[in-house]
């Protein structure tokens, strides 16, 4: 009976993810899922799976209610979806599901063509893991498991004899108490690190950090999916580069000049204090209206990639987002340099409608 | 929790003061179900063995997210079958059990006793675990999705079903049909009328409307038939199996119509009876608080929300109060003394009598039209309400018996669908289908009615059209199978 609905259940989640499948491009372009991510879950808005009929157009309509209340008095708010106050009305048209990042990840990987990363090097970083599988007789009352404690205190009374048949009455003292203990296990592990690098001089619009969101967005959940531990870190720069929070990342907004090479800099300054490539796949992003300073910053930052982030990182991502401003010649320099690099990918991103492309071209790679 | 095994005895001495109070049913299995079960059940609209479909998948994910939140919960169904099946939450209290038992027994006499269900399929519970099995072989045998397709086409026109056939055999409209064919017109010349017998002689013009009338020219289908779905199974071009799966669709179609259209009836009439039961007969006095909880938030008003239990129950309460006292009439009717009519009291003692009549041969819309008063449209506070299109807020819009009991019958208008007939089968002579929208003041919503039009045409395989009412003019919806069109009509073609 059970794996009946089970069934059916898994086919309406087919029927979702071909809905989200179909509507991939629109929720890249729009944007609209970025920050609706819990922590294993996307809560994704569909328009409500509704068989179509014949049916009235009852938004004006209205309908019969019971209570008190003058003519005249709100019921509450309608919506622009034709969501009554229930009553006799129809019901609204979107309705939110929650898909797993997993599966969201495997969608867009179908519909991307994304193919899986391969391992970087054949040494498998491993790290120590501790879990709570063990039993023993200290420790703190906090991890104190109350069904073991109590066998325990049964045994006793039956063995010694304290057990009574009609008046189960089970009290554990000192001896019997179990607690739940750590085992240390060591385990191969892929961590990654995404370094989210961001111009924010004037030349930066709204829009522009937009785009640069929604491409974060679908960056984390394809990685996520690929490795266990994802870390983010996030520099803004002008012409100084600083660390942020995520927060900050997406919402400062400064004016002035942009000398890209300060923000390589910290970069390769990052990678080699806290992610040495020997236990981190280390991805860089970097997004920027290609308006560098000129007197050859340019230079410089053709050389710290070359020698110190590159060797160091499993992609380096340069995406260009068109603003009003900016003349982008900076793709062209990086272009003219690393055209052949494996893990360099560069990507102009002219507008929302570019983003679905420049995903693809970013994780395309398969590193 | 309480056992199944515990229950067994409350059940019979239940079903004992049920019977003993006039209540009459088929004998009733009742099943104790877990939260996932019973809404495992629900999903499949009571039926565990019905065919595999996604959208119960989806009603299954709805109500278990919705049962997790705690903003819903089952605690009881009731299957239209002989013998009845009634699933009861097995988590509920052993009060809550009781209510729900009495509660049950209600609705088991209602399905046996009321008129609207009279043809329905009493072993439906057999015949929808066979609906189950073809689909399912069908579903081996010409592929999961193709088969799945199908059932969403069919399912798009689900609610194209005449109400009025529950009470007649389908053979029966064949032959009505056939009598009340109109008059063939034979075309005639032109003649002055002391020429005409010789011009139009009147053995050839009969002779030619005999001709006429076998070639069937009068059109097809002769009249319009609402029974949309029959028509389709009888006539469209389908393989066997598609319009063996259409055929039984509509069959579940027929079944459930009865009871959209007696919602109010039918849990106003169980209300009424668990409350009689519970306070009169079965209640223990330590009960009573959790009995009067559950009852009050069963019957609870939720503002501006009509409750269809509540409306039923007082409805009942108050047509059982009127012919106790004899407030009925034409004496009553014809009295305008509000002091009077407030006094009246004949001692009549007909309540009891007259609630099992109504409930024997009523449905919700005769029912509200019928025994909805002036009095209790005031004393239950019953409003009309719509939408305020400047700040797109629902307003309470009048108060007036007369607005409340219009809006109140035309929501139960042909169970509140639109009233859609076929009127032409071979239309333009192409072989196309027309549908009519009988237009009754609220237009077709038209994405809906767009994507019916293509579910349409995928079972007629040829163009298909419906003549509707858009802002106030006639318009022609049309899909030919790769394309919309719509076409204004000039105004006596649907007048």
């Amino acid at each position: 009976m059970v794996q009946r609905i089970d069934r059916d259940l898994g086919r309406f989640r087919q029927v979702v993810r071909g809905i989200v499948k179909k509507e991939l491009r629109r929720y890249m372009t729009t944007g609209e899922l970025v920050g609706r991510q819990g922590k294993d879950l996307v809560s994704i808005p569909i328009r409500q799976i509704e068989i179509p009929t014949f049916r009235h157009e009852t938004r004006k309509f209205g309908g019969v209610g019971q209570g008190d209340g003058e003519a005249g008095e709100p019921l509450g708010p309608g919506d622009e979806n034709g969501e009554g106050p229930a009553g006799n009305g129809p019901g609204q048209h979107f309705v939110e599901v929650d898909v797993a990042l997993e599966e969201l990840a495997r969608i867009m990987a179908d519909e991307l063509e994304l193919p899986n990363i391969q391992p970087r090097s054949k040494d498998v970083i491993e790290a120590e893991h501790g879990r709570y599988t063990g039993i023993h007789r200290h420790g703190p009352e906090s991890l104190r498991h109350f069904k073991r404690t109590y066998r325990e205190a049964l045994r006793r009374q039956v063995m010694s004899g304290a057990y009574n048949v009609d008046n189960p009455v089970i009290i554990p003292i000192k001896e019997d108490r179990r607690y739940r203990s750590r085992r240390m296990t060591r385990a191969p592990e892929t961590n990654a690190v995404i370094i989210y690098v961001m111009d924010v001089s004037g030349s930066m619009g709204d829009e522009q950090k937009d785009i640069v969101r929604s491409e974060s967005f679908w960056i984390n959940t394809w990685l996520r999916h690929q490795y266990k531990g994802v870390a983010t870190r996030f520099v803004i720069h002008d012409a100084e580069a600083h660390e942020v929070d995520e927060h900050t990342f997406f919402h400062t907004r400064e004016s002035g000049g942009t000398r890209i090479s300060s923000a390589y800099q910290l970069v390769a300054r990052m990678i080699e204090e806290d992610f040495p490539p020997s236990e981190w796949n280390v991805y860089v992003f970097h997004f920027s209206d290609g308006d560098n300073w000129g007197g050859g910053d340019t230079q410089v930052c053709v050389r710290l990639l070359e020698e110190k982030i590159l060797p160091a990182t499993n992609l380096f991502g340069y995406g260009q987002v068109a603003s009003p401003y900016g003349s982008g010649a900076f793709i062209n320099d990086l272009a003219a340099k690393f055209k052949d690099a494996g893990n360099v990918v560069l990507a102009e991103i002219a507008g929302r409608d570019a983003i679905y492309d420049s995903i693809r071209q970013f994780l395309g790679k398969g590193r | 929790m309480v056992t199944r095994e515990e229950l067994v005895p409350i059940i019979r001495d239940i079903e004992g003061h049920a019977r003993s109070y006039g209540l009459d049913f088929f004998p009733v299995v009742f099943e104790m179900l877990d939260d996932e079960q019973i809404n495992m059940v629900a999903s499949y609209g009571g039926f565990p063995t019905r065919y595999p479909h996604w959208r119960f998948g989806m009603t299954y994910e709805y109500m278990q997210k919705s049962y997790g939140y705690g903003l819903h919960k089952i605690y009881e169904m009731v299957i239209n079958n002989n013998p009845c099946y009634a699933y009861l939450l097995n988590s509920n209290q052993l009060v809550d059990q009781k209510l729900v038992i009495a509660h049950v027994f209600a609705h088991c006499d209602f399905f046996k006793n009321n008129a609207f269900f009279r043809g329905t399929n009493r072993r439906m519970m057999d015949e929808l675990a066979n609906h189950g099995a073809r689909i399912r072989d069908y579903m081996a045998r010409y592929g999961q999705d193709e088969v799945e397709d199908f059932i969403d086409t069919c399912s798009s026109i689900e609610n194209l079903v005449d109400p009025k056939l529950l009470f007649e055999a389908p053979e029966s409209t064949d032959r009505r049909i056939a009598e009340e064919a109109p008059p063939v017109d034979v075309p005639r010349l032109r003649s002055k009328s002391y020429m005409d017998s010789f011009i139009n002689p009147p053995e050839y013009v009969e002779a030619r409307r005999r001709e006429l009338a076998e070639a069937g020219a009068t059109g097809f289908p002769a009249r319009e038939i609402q029974d949309v779905m029959g028509f389709l199974v009888e006539h469209a071009p389908l393989p066997n199996w598609k319009r063996d799966i259409l055929s039984m669709l509509r069959e579940e179609a027929y079944y459930f119509a009865p009871q959209a259209q007696t919602k109010i009836m039918n849990e106003g009439w169980a209300s009424y009876w668990h409350e009689k039961i519970m306070t009169q007969r079965v209640l223990d006095a330590s009960e009573l608080v959790d009995f009067a909880d559950h009852h009050s938030s069963t019957l609870a008003v939720h503002p501006g929300q009509l409750n269809p239990y509540k409306l039923g129950y007082e409805l009942f309460c108050d047509i059982e109060r009127r012919w106790n006292t004899g407030r009925f009439g034409k004496e009553y009717d014809e009295c305008d003394d509000i002091a009077a009519r407030a006094a009246w009291n004949r001692d009549t003692g007909l309540g009891r009598e007259k609630i099992f009549q109504v409930r024997a041969i009523y449905n919700d819309m005769t029912f509200i039209d019928e025994f909805l008063t002036e009095e209790f449209c005031r004393e239950q506070k019953l409003f009309t309400y719509s939408l305020n299109e400047r700040n797109s807020r629902y307003e309470i819009a009048d108060r007036g018996f007369a607005a409340v009991k219009e809006k109140l019958l035309f929501s139960l208008t042909n169970m509140g669908h639109p009233a859609i007939t076929v009127v032409d089968a071979n239309h333009e002579n192409r072989g196309e289908l027309l549908l009519r929208h009988r237009f009754d003041g609220l237009e077709l919503r038209r994405d809906f009615a767009s994507a019916t039009l293509e579910a349409l045409q995928r079972i007629w395989s040829r163009p298909v059209h419906i003549e509707t009412i858009a802002s106030e003019a006639p318009l022609l919806l049309s899909y030919d199978g790769t394309r919309h069109s719509e076409r204004a009509l000039t105004s006596e073609v649907t007048a």
